[in-house]
């Protein structure tokens, strides 16, 4: 009698941790005020086989295999808050991780990947450091406290953190891109692939509700309303960063509710997946997970470039950890069918010449870094209550792009508003 | 705002929807009903799903043919349930203990195969919706309401709710479900009269291990048309926390599949509404539901007496 009642223990437990699962979620890179998720444990068990680059690993990082340095090289690890082949953020970063392989002469990189954020992540950038390597690129939100906290044990190790706030203007920096440039540019082809087929109404898969979410929502909403002044915007928020089957279903509840084209802040290859025939999606975080017909762009990180620039800088002794914010003039971000060398997606190709003009002409300004987010959220915009937000001309400031009152950010104007074409309410924070 | 959307866009979207994710967890629950009723807690469906969604997805990616996916699923799955079956049948190993093993097992090999095989995304043109069309033109799935329930899913799932009256006539018609039944509430019985215990639990959690796989790679080859490692995310712990729900019927577990995936997919419709529930309720929601439904007392007189414990002749 009692072992049933154990087994029942047992599965109530589990069903419990699902829970936390699910309440935590994943802070890929969210902004200050998602929680830390307190239950990760199912990635922490998966990491039987962490492929590492070296072959004398160690164990040092607990269950992690912490991988070896080369001598005479200058070495560079990554830590991964998912499976480096992920098809989205994470593979966005690895690939950048090859470019500086490719690019930097005498250097040596490797990464750790699934680390779950919280004390695995400290043990295993600290056991990192230990190891000798010279530069750390930890490529989660998650990872902030821990990345700080190493760089002080460690100060001739360069610890730069992506998507956080915290820095120390020595060793160790943060980095985070301007997104919302690239989103702008979306906007304004999904609104013309709806105007052609005539039926104006987009829809925005968003993850958290966090400054970023809505920044990044609104400046999708004011690039659509360039070529398709009509056009309304329906959001359905998804509590995840990656899960496929969430991400579908969302998208269907978008195509279902009337949507043309289907925009996400998630980044699995779901929204095109889930667009029937004649509908188009839009993917984000790595180029090359817009393959089908359906997906009209993908809304790309191209982190080689700035990842290359930052160990060249470290080597020489020029870098020092601040804060560094990049807009579309790095070219560390773009948008897949307009960048050097790649081909229109089939959905953007048949769109109207004067709309593909204008989107190629604003990319353009934007990588002669004459057009970035300050001109985005430039003036006039109205949000979807009818509170004017800015006036002609105003623009909003940094603090703005990325904070909440709410979240006890000294901004003034804030991020917390929907575009007027945006259908939906503003999501609850606490 | 949002006029044009009427509560039966909203309504039909919840029911479509339902139905669709209802799919895993129906053949993953069906199948994990045949292993508890027959005596063997398998708490490895998790692991088991992610390699029947690897193995499903990749014969699609080699062939083209979802059909030989769905049959590299199933065979994937009756090998991790002999696997089961040894450890715990054989063995008598702790079944819970074992199921975790095959958790982790099915958890780390798909994600290394995954890596070694693919190692990037790539999509595959699994099974479409069927929408049952008499012309070109004129198809049920275009009938309005009734066309979106019942006509414009894949074969899948439309096996997927086969498979319930069918389990229930196999467990309570046939001969077979008696033995099936009989080795999980007495197995002593059953052994005296000659039937042999071990035989019909290997068979049920093969099949139940089959079908595990299979709902997995209606996840891969039919919901999405991609793998990504750990995909299923806790669909598979779910699955047997809804056989409990089910108080080990399948109807029971119909209905607990769909009360669950229904909740799962009212969580995105009810944005729709404006109703603003606090984003962690709606995300909980689910599990909440489980863990109330798994609490309720009067489901352990149901419950098969030798489930979890392994037979041994003369023990008593």
């Amino acid at each position: 009698m009692n072992r049933e009642r154990l087994w029942k223990l047992l599965l109530l437990t589990l069903v419990f941790s699902l829970l936390l699962v699910a309440c935590g979620g994943d802070t890929e890179e969210t902004e200050p005020a998602v929680d830390e998720p307190a239950a990760v444990e199912e990635t922490a068990v998966e990491e039987a086989a962490p492929e590492v680059e070296a072959p004398a690993a160690d164990t040092s990082g607990g269950q992690y295999q912490i991988p070896a340095t080369e001598e005479g090289k200058y070495n560079v690890a990554f830590v991964f808050v998912g499976p480096h082949d992920d098809g989205g953020w994470t593979q966005a970063h690895d690939v950048g991780r090859m470019y500086v392989e490719a690019n930097v002469a005498d250097v040596h990189t490797a990464y750790v990947e699934t680390v779950a954020e919280g004390a695995d992540a400290e043990q295993v950038i600290r056991s990192l450091a230990r190891k000798g390597f010279d530069v750390i690129f930890t490529t989660s939100f998650g990872y902030m406290d821990a990345s700080e906290i190493v760089a002080e044990e460690f100060p001739d190790v360069d610890i730069i953190h992506i998507s956080g706030f915290k820095s120390n203007e020595a060793n160790f920096g943060n980095l985070m891109g301007a997104m919302e440039d690239i989103k702008y540019l979306a906007g304004m082809l999904a609104g013309s692939r709806a105007m052609v087929d005539g039926n104006p109404k987009l829809g925005y898969i968003a993850t958290f509700p966090i400054p970023e979410e809505l920044r990044l929502g609104n400046a999708f909403a004011l690039g659509a309303q360039k070529t398709c002044p009509d056009c309304t915007i329906d959001v359905r928020w998804i509590f995840t960063w990656h899960d496929p089957i969430v991400e579908k279903e969302a998208a269907a509840s978008l195509f279902d509710s009337g949507a043309q084209v289907v925009m996400t802040g998630a980044d699995t290859p779901a929204p095109a997946e889930a667009a029937p025939e004649g509908k188009w999606g839009i993917t984000y975080d790595y180029s090359d997970n817009c393959k089908i017909d359906t997906c009209l762009t993908s809304m790309y990180w191209n982190w080689g470039p700035v990842y290359a620039d930052i160990v060249e800088a470290s080597r020489d002794g020029s870098w020092v950890g601040g804060w560094q914010y990049f807009d579309a003039d790095s070219g560390a971000i773009g948008l897949l069918g307009f960048m050097d060398g790649e081909t229109l997606q089939p959905g953007a190709a048949d769109l109207p010449e004067a709309d593909l003009n204008m989107i190629r002409e604003t990319l353009a300004a934007m990588l002669a870094g004459e057009f970035t987010r300050f001109d985005v959220f430039t003036g006039p915009i109205t949000d979807n209550q009818g509170n004017l937000v800015l006036a002609e001309g105003e623009s909003l400031e940094q603090l703005d792009l990325d904070g909440f009152a709410q979240f006890g950010s000294p901004c003034e104007t804030c991020m917390y508003w929907w575009n007027e074409n945006i259908t939906a309410e503003l999501p609850e924070v606490e | 705002m949002n006029d044009q959307l009427t509560l039966m866009t909203i309504v039909l979207g919840i029911i479509h929807s339902g139905i669709r994710l209802a799919t895993p967890y129906l053949y993953a629950a069906i199948g994990e009903t045949f292993s508890q009723r027959s005596g063997v807690l398998n708490l490895g469906v998790e692991g088991v799903m992610l390699m029947g969604s690897f193995f499903g997805f990749y014969a699609v990616y080699q062939t083209g043919n979802p059909w030989l996916g769905l049959l590299a699923a199933l065979v994937v799955g009756l090998l991790m349930g002999l696997i089961m079956g040894v450890v715990s049948i054989t063995l008598k190993a702790e079944q819970g203990i074992s199921g975790i093993g095959m958790y982790m097992f099915g958890l780390g090999l798909s994600s290394l195969l995954f890596k070694t095989m693919v190692g990037s995304v790539e999509g595959v043109e699994g099974f479409s919706e069927l929408r049952f069309c008499v012309t070109d033109t004129l198809c049920l799935a275009d009938v309005p309401i009734l066309g979106d329930i019942f006509f414009n899913h894949s074969i899948v799932t439309y096996g997927a709710f086969a498979l319930v009256p069918l389990a229930w006539w196999i467990l309570n018609k046939t001969t077979w479900g008696l033995k099936v039944r009989a080795a999980g509430q007495n197995p002593e019985a059953v052994d005296s009269l000659g039937v042999n215990v071990d035989a019909v639990r290997y068979v049920s959690v093969m099949v139940g291990s089959a079908l595990a796989g299979v709902a997995g790679a209606s996840l891969s080859i039919s919901l999405l048309g991609i793998f990504q490692e750990n995909m299923t995310n806790g669909m598979g712990f779910t699955a047997v926390a809804l056989v409990y729900f089910g108080s080990w019927r399948p109807y029971g577990v119909l209905v607990g599949a769909l009360l669950f995936s229904g909740v799962n997919a009212l969580q995105l419709w009810v944005q729709v509404l404006k109703l603003n529930i606090p984003s962690d309720v709606a995300v909980m929601l689910p599990y909440l539901l489980t863990i109330v439904a798994l609490a309720l007392p009067f489901r352990r007189s149901m419950q098969p007496a030798a489930l979890t414990k392994p037979f041994e002749r003369g023990e008593n």
